[in-house]
């Protein structure tokens, strides 16, 4: 109990911070950088919960067992809130920052497959009732569709031209989003902001799973008492 | 393993053969939607870039409409259970994986036939950049559409969901053959594509190699 209470000041702090702490001057941003603090972690978050929901996939596989596929579902669902916040934070910023809500930048290309990915995923589990062989058939496409993620979020950015920070023809090179130059304060809190959101997302992720393993067992039990 | 796998091959193209239910579904697919694009099209000057994404746009959806069969077919004739008593997964999936290479071969040639035919603005200036395109975009649409059609064959709903589930998982490998049919009616060399090629080809291997370990787990379902 006390670590959530802990963890809701660090947020509250974090987003407050966010806000008000000087950055430094940074060239075509000014002030506006500070959607780093918020906007990124919220896609960071996303990608670790698409990454564990892949993993509780494989354990299905492996172990069969059906509180994995629970997790691994609890998981993705989390994954796919947090993308569609970052898509729309990111589609209101580019609105003011690069003239219109939708560019086709390779980043906003790769955040909309994930969404399309997830969305195909969830109707995938909808059309199928038997429960072992949707978690089944989910967890292998949920593997799929995760091996084919990285030529969006490590390939594609690096050879077509685009607006976010890393692309092809940046002059301070083509790498992952945090290596161009941050102020110290900026750097501190953008790494302090991910830390909140991953304990955050284990927060998230360990009550969704719970309650869901815990409606399992009720309906299994009601299943049973109406059987005697 | 290789015979076993040439003889699904071969199964497959016989029982085709003998209805060949998707290829005339295909070959009137084809038509339809060219001339589609043709009518939608008619009196306006369409540059060839545009007709390129297009070529992608005809490609992609008569794969959709076509390449699923396969599975689908066994499950719908009961067949399933006997290919499982026959032989390995893994075979059965590069027999259908090569029935789907060979099918989608067919459909990129009439396809393309029948667009250059078609479309005054559609001239390729480096052939050899378009053809390779074209197979490897060809390889990698039948290795990730095999895959999904092993999953939605066991769904309830298969039409719909098709394209659905495989849209996602394909849009790199499209974007990137779109990108490089532009390149070849511009006519850019080899040398100019060949960020595209690795693509395509490191595309192909992930998807076929996670395909493999995957099969198993889909087909014993």
């Amino acid at each position: 109990m006390l670590w959530k209470i802990l963890l809701g000041l660090y947020i509250a702090i974090i987003t407050a911070l966010a806000f008000v702490i000087p950055i430094g001057f940074i060239p075509g941003l000014g002030e506006r950088a500070r959607i780093i603090f918020l906007h990124v972690p919220s896609a960071w978050l996303s990608v670790i919960a698409f990454f564990v929901s892949m993993l509780y996939g494989i354990r299905y596989l492996r172990s069969k067992n059906i509180y994995d596929d629970i997790k691994s579902v609890s998981s993705a669902e989390i994954g796919f809130l947090f993308c569609f916040i970052t898509t729309v934070t990111g589609s209101i910023w580019a609105k003011f920052n690069w003239g219109s809500f939708w560019n086709w930048d390779p980043r906003e290309t790769s955040i909309f497959v994930l969404l399309l990915i997830y969305g195909a995923y969830f109707v995938l589990r909808s059309a199928i009732e038997v429960e072992e062989r949707k978690a089944t058939l989910s967890a292998v496409y949920s593997v799929i569709a995760f091996v084919t993620v990285p030529f969006f979020i490590f390939i594609m950015p690096r050879i077509m031209p685009g607006l976010h920070p890393g692309s092809k023809g940046d002059p301070e090179g083509a790498g992952p989003v945090v290596t161009f130059k941050m102020d110290p304060n900026m750097r501190i809190l953008f790494f302090a902001s991910l830390l909140g959101f991953t304990l955050v997302y284990l927060w998230i992720f360990n009550l969704r799973s719970k309650s869901e393993i815990l409606k399992l067992k009720i309906e299994n039990k009601i299943y049973q008492e109406v059987q005697n | 393993m290789l015979s076993s796998i040439w003889a699904i091959f071969l199964k497959d193209l016989k029982s085709e053969l003998r209805t060949r239910y998707a290829l005339n579904a295909l070959f009137m697919f084809v038509v339809v939607t060219i001339s589609m694009i043709l009518f939608s099209t008619a009196g306006e000057v369409v540059s060839g870039t545009l007709l390129s994404g297009l070529l992608w746009v005809v490609i992609f959806f008569s794969a959709m409409s076509g390449l699923s069969r396969t599975f689908v077919s066994e499950e719908d004739r009961g067949t399933v259970i006997f290919l499982q008593l026959a032989t390995r997964p893994s075979v059965v999936y590069f027999g259908k994986l090569l029935f789907n290479f060979a099918l989608i071969f067919g459909l990129n040639l009439f396809i393309v036939i029948a667009y250059l035919l078609t479309m005054e603005n559609f001239k390729v200036k480096s052939f050899d950049v378009f053809l390779v395109g074209l197979i490897l975009g060809g390889i990698g649409l039948a290795s990730a559409s095999t895959i999904i059609a092993a999953i939605i064959a066991k769904a309830n709903t298969k039409g719909t969901l098709y394209p659905v589930l495989s849209f996602p998982v394909l849009l790199p490998l499209l974007m990137t053959t779109i990108n490089m049919t532009q390149l070849s009616i511009e006519g850019a060399t080899f040398s100019e594509t060949i960020g595209h090629l690795r693509i395509l080809i490191s595309y192909s291997a992930v998807v076929i190699i996670a395909s493999y370990l995957l099969f198993d787990y889909i087909w014993k379902e």
